[in-house]
């Protein structure tokens, strides 16, 4: 291929999703990272393969009361309520910055409703610096919208077929682990007209003082992420690369190299890293050179072949030599 | 908006010391230099006190105590810890030659006043931690100083002498009364701040449980008297990712609206707060 010398002595970590192509596999997760000015400091944004911003509704949001986090064993209770400055403000206040800085902006698109949905991405598509939808129809933590598509095999499929109609930006629905058989949201994703999906985000669950009998979160009820998760992120990304043809974006609990590899190997093209950058926020450089390495030392020479290529064998053959 | 002053120095630590204070407080001394010489009074450092998932999740600590070495240069810093849950136990029994993760200096620091201006520091427990920093450098520009303290008990009254040494005037309250006045801190401020000229400026600072801060904010606005609390939230990250730690901020017109008190504070002016 063309771009073979380009690459001689160098890993190729270029991940396409339609349209788009990622300089590498590791992007910030939604609402992890802010509108990702906040880390402009902390890390080159344009090192990046990109940013997905915090999910915007038309309008802004103040979310819910704190407490809003509570850790668990390997992980994090979150129920944030979605709080935002709303798609005008973004555009506004942060896109032009986000440019400035080359960052590659994915934007996470909240809704109440389907028709808001529609209009928030018709926004979106207009604004210069924009390289991405990712559609939010999985955060646990609100009432009206979101989960409620997620949830919903027709409207996971309406919602994307009408954000398709009015873009020609890639469309990534974000789905839901909350559901029996994420593979068959990922196919009603895929069918609308979905460019990628990103999958997982957050199991729905609680935990609770026992000694005063509340909540320890002020929403009672909110999103588990972190390592404790992962494995069956992994099964999830690994279930609907046999199910779907489009890109998987992985995530749940991604801490290091090994981790993002392990979805990657499962199904994932690229990988989204939250609650570890909030531990370390200094990831990014490291998951980089660290898949970068693994490619090198397997003598693999795009990343992209790497993606969905779990070998199934490995296990009996090691099982009938021992 | 400025969201970090600089970029935030991470390192990892040794523990030069561990200090308990009682059964639940101590001062541990970390060997953490460049984030000591760039620390402000009233920033936070974010502290990973176990390697590993479990804890998980970084801590914030008040930046406590500079530390300087025969030059006067800055060779560590410290912070004040009070075992209430998985990871401030795991930093109380810390041992010295251990690594810890330190993330900082974070957040908005005290605006720090200028005579004739005085200055009335109003601690609860742990929240102490904010003003040995404060106090030294009140000291240095040669603000009058007051530190109102209250803790449980007299044996939880700790740097007493760290105060006096900077001529810093103690006011102490214990709830069981057996040290100082018996009750809450708030009372005797009020009754200083009801005593004082109107025309004789102070600012007040305040760090400590949230019914105290709000007691506080309060009784500064009874008295017309400006005031900075340094809030503490539970925060995921320290640096505007997560929107955990948020605190709700009159918006000017009648409302409120959530503020990420990683960045936006934990120093914040009191009468902007909407107390619960």
């Amino acid at each position: 291929m063309s771009f073979v010398s380009f690459v001689l002595n160098d890993m190729d970590l270029s991940v396409r999703i339609g349209s788009l192509t990622l300089k590498n596999p590791v992007i910030a997760a939604s609402g992890c990272f802010g509108y990702g000015v906040e880390y402009a400091d902390v890390v080159e944004l344009s090192s990046l393969g990109a940013i997905v911003s915090k999910g915007l509704f038309l309008k802004e949001r103040e979310g819910h009361p704190a407490p809003r986090i509570v850790e668990t064993p390997a992980g994090m209770l979150n129920a944030i309520g979605l709080q935002g400055i709303g798609v005008h403000r973004f555009i506004d206040e942060k896109l032009p910055e986000l440019r400035a800085r080359g960052a590659t902006v994915i934007v996470n698109v909240c809704g109440t409703t389907l028709d808001e949905y529609v209009e928030v991405s018709r926004i979106l598509s207009g604004a210069e610096g924009v390289a991405g939808l990712e559609l939010n129809i999985s955060c646990p933590n609100i009432k009206e919208g979101g989960i409620q598509f997620g949830c919903s095999l027709h409207g996971t499929f309406d919602v994307v077929s009408a954000v398709r109609k009015v873009t020609t930006l890639p469309v990534i629905p974000k789905l839901t682990p909350n559901v029996t058989d994420v593979a068959s949201f990922a196919r009603a994703a895929e069918e609308a007209g979905a460019d990628a999906v990103s999958l997982v985000n957050t199991f729905l669950a609680m935990v609770l003082d026992v000694e005063t009998r509340r909540p320890k979160i002020s929403n009672v009820v909110g999103g588990l992420s972190g390592p404790a998760i992962r494995p069956i992120a992994v099964r999830m990304v690994y279930e609907c690369r046999q199910t779907v043809k489009i890109p998987i974006l992985g995530m749940g609990g991604i801490a290091d190299a090994r981790d993002a590899l392990e979805f990657i190997i499962a199904g994932a093209s690229a990988v989204q890293v939250g609650t570890a950058s909030f531990v370390d926020p200094f990831i990014w450089t490291k998951l980089i050179d660290g898949i970068s390495d693994y490619l090198t030392r397997h003598n693999v020479a795009r990343v992209a072949d790497l993606v969905g290529t779990v070998d199934t064998r490995a296990q009996d053959k090691e099982w009938i030599s021992s | 908006m400025q969201y970090t002053a600089a970029m935030p120095i991470d390192v990892a630590a040794d523990v030069i010391w561990n200090r308990p204070l009682s059964n639940d407080y101590n001062v541990l001394a970390l060997a953490a230099p460049a984030i000591a010489a760039a620390a402000a009074p009233g920033q936070f450092v974010m502290v990973k006190a176990g390697a590993g998932v479990d804890p998980l999740l970084r801590r914030p600590f008040s930046v406590f105590e500079i530390l300087r070495d025969a030059t006067g240069a800055p060779s560590g810093l410290t912070i004040l810890s009070k075992r209430i849950g998985v990871s401030t136990a795991l930093l109380y029994d810390k041992g010295q030659g251990q690594r810890i993760d330190c993330l900082g200096p974070l957040g908005r620091p005290f605006t720090v006043v200028d005579p004739p201006t005085d200055a009335w520091m109003v601690a609860g427990g742990v929240g102490l931690a904010p003003f040995a920093t404060l106090a030294q450098a009140l000291h240095a520009r040669g603000v009058t100083s007051t530190l109102f303290y209250g803790a449980r008990r007299g044996a939880e009254l700790f740097y007493l002498d760290f105060f006096r040494a900077l001529s810093v005037e103690l006011v102490l309250t214990t709830e069981d009364g057996s040290v100082g006045e018996r009750g809450r801190v708030v009372a005797p401020l009020d009754r200083r701040l009801a005593a004082r000229a109107p025309s004789s400026a102070v600012m007040l600072y305040a760090c400590g449980p949230e019914g105290m801060l709000a007691a506080t904010a309060r009784t500064a606005m009874k008295h017309g008297r400006p005031c900075q609390v340094s809030v503490e939230r539970i925060m995921g990250c320290g640096l505007g990712g997560c929107y955990s730690c948020v605190i709700p901020m009159r918006d000017g017109h009648g409302g409120f609206h959530h503020v990420r008190s990683c960045i936006a504070g934990p120093v914040l002016p009191a009468d902007q707060i909407v107390w619960g």
